[in-house]
C-alpha cells in the first residue's frame, strides 16, 4: 500500500521502457520529461534515456528540407534500434511524450526514407515498439489510474497528430477522468487546431493567432483553471497566449498531470 | 494567359483584419460543417463509401486516357462533339469558335469553376460576346468584378448588406434588405437573358465514360434552363471529373451532396446525353464538350501528388480547415480556395506561381476526414514543400529561403551531433537572458522570432535540460534493471 491507499500493482519487472523525450521536451520543459519518468517509475516499470538522441528531424521534414531531415531520422533510427538490440525481448517499449513526435516515428518516417529499404527494415523494428505515452499507459499497460491526484478544474485539447494520425482520443481523457480529486470539462471545438503547426506559427503569425484566439475563447469557454494536452507544441502556443494577455489559466501537459500526487495542484 | 505570383501572407493577413469577412466565415463554415456532419452520420457505413469512392477515383485517374476516350466516343454516338483543350487559352478559342461559328452574341452561363480558373468571361467579352453568370452567387460575383470565394458558395464573403448596395448601384433598382427581393431582382434580369442567349455554357460535376452522360449538381434550376433553353450548349469540365460506370453515380451523388451542403440529395441533378433528339420535349440542338487538361495531365505523371485529381469539389475540406475558416476563399489567389486550393493551385499554375500555398497549412489533418474520397491532403502537402524547397529552391523568396535553408543546414549539423547539441543548448540559455520578461517566458525575440513574440510568449530555454536532469532521475529512482 502506498500513502493514497490504493494498492499499485507492480507488473513483471521485465518491462522496461526508452524514453523519446523529444527537443522541444529536452531543452525548454524538462518537467514533461521528469513527470513521465515519474508516474513510469511510479507503476514498476524500468525507464531509460538513451541519451544520444536529440531531435527526431520533423522541424525540416515539415518545411520540405528531406534531405537534411533523412539525416537526422537515420541517425535517430540507429540510437534507438540500438537500445532495443541490448534487450530483444517483448517487454521493451519507446515511449515518448508527444503525439506529433511519434508521429513524425510511426508515419512520416515511412515517407521520408521510402528510397531506403535498409533504413525501411530498421525503422520496421522500432516504430512497432513506440507509443505516445497515454496510448502506452492505456493501452499497453491497461493502466487508467495511475495514482495521480490533482484539485483543479481541467480541460483538454485534442493536438492534431495524436487525434488524427495515431487515432488517440479516449485514452488521455481516460487518465485524465481517473486522477483524484479534479473535474473534466470538455471544451467547445476541442479537436479544432491551436494554430501551432511548427513553421506554420511563424510563418504565417496572424492566421496562427487568428486560430488561437478561437481556442482560447473555447478554453476559457469551459472554465477550466487548467489546460492539458500530450504535445507541448500545442501548450507553448497555447500558453504563450494565456501568458501575454494574463489570463490565469495554466497549462500542463498529460505527464506533469498525471505525476501529481498528494493534496497539491495549485 | 499568365498569373501573377500568388501572395498568401499579405492576403491571408488582410482577411484575418477584416471583420465583417470574419463574421461571414463563421457564420458560413459552421452551418455547412454542421449540416455535413448530420448528413454524413445518417448514412450507415459513410466511411467505406468514402473509401469505395476513393477506389474508383483512382482506378479512373489511373486509367484516365482510357476512360477520355471512351467517353469521347459515347459523347459523339450520342449526337455531340468533344473537343480537347490541352490549356485555358485554348478552351475559350473553342468555345469562342462555337458561338461565332453558329452567330452567337449572348451566352448564359451556370456555375462552372471550370470556366472560372480559364477566365471564361473575360475571354467571351474580348471577343465582343456578352456572357451572363445565372447561379445567384456567381452572378453577384460578376455584377461585383470578383472571384469566386468558395467552391460552392461563391459570394460567401458578401453580406446582404453588400448585396443590397451592389443590386442598387449596378442594376438601378432601388435599395432593398429581403433576401426574397433581391432574390427576385435577380431571377427577372435572368428570364430574359435565359430567352435571348444563343449558347448555354455549364460545367459538369461529373462524366460517365460508359455512357458518354454529363452530370450537373444544383439547387436552383439555373443550371438545366442553361442547357435546355439555348440553340446550343457546351459544357466545359477538367479531365478528372470523369466516372467510368453509370452505376457509380448514386454512390458519387450521395457524397457530393451530402459532403457539401448537408443535403440528402441536391434539388437538381441534371443528366445530360447528347444534344436534343426527336422524341424530346426540349435541349439544345447542339451538345459540345470541352475537356480541358491544363496542368492536369501534368498532376497524372506524378505518383506522389496524383489523389490530388480524385476532388470532387464538394468543398467539404474548406469548411472544416481552421486556416480557410481564417483567411476565406480570396487569400488562396486563384479559383479553387482552402485545402484542395493549396494543393490544386501550385500545380495547375505552377509551383513558382504559389510557393506559399503548400506552407499555408498546419498539416492538422481535419481536410482528410471530411473528404467524401480522402485525399491525403498533409502527405500531398509535404510533398509539395519539399518540391518547393529542394527541388525548386530559387522560386520562393530568395534570401529569406537563403537563410532559412542555411539554418536548417546548421540545425541539421547540431542535432546529429550530441556534443554540439549540448553546448549549443546552454549557449542558447544565456543568449536569451536578456529577453526574459516578468512572466519568465521571453517577451520580444529578434527576426524571425518576432513573428512569434509579436502575439505571443515564447517559453525560455531551461537552465537544466532533461539530459542533464535525467542523470540525477536515474540515480533517484535506482539504476534501470538494476534495481
Amino acid at each position: 500500500m502506498n500513502p493514497y491507499g490504493l494498492e499499485l500493482t507492480v507488473l513483471r519487472p521485465a518491462m522496461r521502457v526508452y524514453l523519446f523525450v523529444t527537443c522541444l521536451v529536452d531543452t525548454f520543459f524538462p518537467g514533461v520529461g521528469e513527470g513521465m519518468v515519474r508516474v513510469l517509475d511510479r507503476l514498476g516499470v524500468d525507464v531509460e534515456f538513451p541519451a544520444a538522441q536529440t531531435c527526431c528531424g520533423q522541424p525540416a521534414f515539415n518545411s520540405g528540407y528531406r534531405e537534411d531531415a533523412q539525416a537526422v531520422a537515420e541517425r535517430f533510427i540507429s540510437i534507438f534500434g540500438n537500445a532495443l538490440q541490448e534487450r530483444r525481448d517483448e517487454e521493451t517499449y519507446i515511449v515518448c511524450p508527444s503525439g506529433s513526435c511519434t508521429t513524425m516515428l510511426k508515419v512520416f518516417y515511412k515517407e521520408l526514407l521510402s528510397n531506403s529499404p535498409i533504413q525501411l527494415n530498421k525503422l520496421a523494428l522500432i516504430a512497432n515498439k513506440t507509443y505516445e505515452f497515454s496510448e502506452f499507459l492505456v493501452n499497453v499497460m491497461k493502466r487508467a489510474d495511475v495514482g495521480a491526484s490533482y484539485k483543479g478544474v481541467v480541460t483538454y485539447h485534442d493536438s492534431c497528430h495524436l487525434l488524427r494520425e495515431l487515432g488517440v482520443k479516449d485514452e488521455p481523457r481516460r487518465l485524465i477522468e481517473a486522477v483524484r480529486g479534479i473535474e473534466f470539462r470538455e471544451m467547445e471545438m476541442h479537436d479544432a487546431c491551436c494554430g501551432f503547426g511548427g513553421t506554420f506559427s511563424v510563418k504565417f503569425p496572424r492566421v496562427s493567432v487568428s486560430m488561437l484566439d478561437e481556442k482560447i475563447d473555447c478554453i476559457i469557454g469551459s472554465g477550466a483553471d487548467t489546460v492539458i494536452s500530450s504535445d507541448m507544441g500545442c501548450l507553448m502556443n497555447i500558453g504563450g497566449a494565456l501568458s501575454r494577455r494574463k489570463i490565469p489559466v495554466r497549462v500542463m501537459h498529460l505527464a506533469e498531470l498525471l505525476a501529481h500526487t498528494g493534496s497539491e495542484g495549485d | 494567359m499568365t498569373y501573377e505570383r500568388i501572395n498568401f501572407e499579405t492576403d491571408s493577413e488582410r482577411a484575418v483584419g477584416d471583420e465583417k469577412l470574419q463574421h461571414a466565415l463563421v457564420n458560413v463554415t459552421n452551418r455547412f460543417r454542421s449540416a455535413r456532419n448530420k448528413a454524413s452520420s445518417e448514412v450507415p457505413g459513410w466511411d467505406e463509401l468514402r473509401t469505395l469512392a476513393r477506389e474508383i477515383k483512382k482506378e479512373t485517374i489511373e486509367n484516365l486516357d482510357r476512360y477520355l476516350i471512351m467517353l469521347e466516343e459515347n459523347v459523339k454516338k450520342a449526337g455531340g462533339h468533344v473537343h480537347w483543350a490541352k490549356d485555358g487559352e485554348e478552351a475559350c478559342r473553342i468555345i469562342i469558335e462555337i458561338a461565332r461559328k453558329n452567330g452567337v452574341n449572348s451566352v448564359v452561363k451556370s456555375k462552372s469553376m471550370a470556366t472560372e480558373e480559364v477566365e471564361l468571361n473575360s475571354n467571351l467579352e474580348r471577343a465582343g460576346i456578352r456572357a451572363v453568370e445565372t447561379d445567384l452567387g456567381e452572378y453577384i460575383i460578376q455584377l461585383a468584378g470578383e472571384h469566386p470565394s468558395h467552391i460552392i458558395a461563391p459570394a460567401v464573403h458578401k453580406t446582404k448588406d453588400d448585396i443590397s448596395r451592389l443590386f442598387s448601384e449596378k442594376l438601378g433598382v432601388p435599395y432593398m434588405s429581403d433576401p426574397a427581393d433581391l432574390t427576385k431582382v435577380a431571377r427577372e434580369r435572368m428570364r430574359s437573358e435565359f430567352l435571348s442567349a444563343g449558347m448555354g455554357v455549364s460545367g459538369a460535376n461529373f462524366a460517365v465514360a460508359e455512357t458518354g452522360t454529363i452530370v450537373i449538381v444544383e439547387n436552383e434550376g439555373n443550371a438545366r434552363l442553361t442547357t435546355t433553353v439555348p440553340r446550343i450548349h457546351a459544357a466545359l469540365m477538367g479531365i478528372e471529373k470523369i466516372i467510368p460506370r453509370y452505376n457509380d453515380l448514386s454512390l458519387f451523388l450521395t457524397l457530393l451532396a451530402r459532403s457539401a451542403t448537408g443535403q440528402k440529395s441536391s434539388t437538381y441533378v441534371s443528366f445530360i446525353t447528347g444534344p436534343r433528339r426527336e422524341s424530346d420535349a426540349d435541349g439544345p440542338e447542339e451538345f459540345h464538350l470541352v475537356l480541358l487538361d491544363n496542368g492536369r495531365s501534368g498532376i497524372l505523371a506524378n505518383g506522389e501528388t496524383r489523389e490530388s485529381l480524385y476532388c470532387i469539389r464538394c468543398g467539404a475540406c474548406l469548411n472544416n480547415c481552421p486556416v480557410y475558416r481564417k483567411v476565406g476563399g480570396h487569400s488562396y489567389g486563384w479559383v479553387y480556395s482552402g485545402p484542395i486550393g493549396a494543393i490544386i493551385n501550385p500545380q495547375l499554375l505552377g509551383i513558382d506561381k504559389a510557393p506559399e500555398l503548400p506552407f499555408a497549412s498546419s498539416l492538422c489533418g481535419a481536410c482528410r476526414d471530411v473528404c467524401p474520397v480522402k485525399i491525403d491532403f498533409p502527405k500531398v502537402l509535404l510533398e509539395l514543400r519539399h518540391e518547393v524547397k529542394e527541388t525548386k529552391a530559387e522560386t520562393g523568396k530568395g534570401r529569406e529561403l537563403f537563410f532559412e535553408r542555411l539554418a536548417f543546414r546548421l540545425w541539421r549539423t547540431i542535432v546529429t551531433h550530441e556534443r554540439l547539441y549540448g553546448f549549443f543548448s546552454s549557449l542558447m540559455y544565456y543568449v536569451q537572458m536578456p529577453y526574459r520578461g516578468e512572466s519568465g517566458g521571453l517577451g520580444s525575440l529578434p527576426y524571425p522570432f518576432s513573428r512569434w513574440t509579436r502575439d505571443r510568449d515564447f517559453p525560455a530555454i531551461a537552465e537544466i535540460p532533461f539530459r542533464e536532469r535525467w542523470k540525477e532521475l536515474r540515480k533517484e529512482i535506482g539504476e534501470g534493471s538494476t534495481k
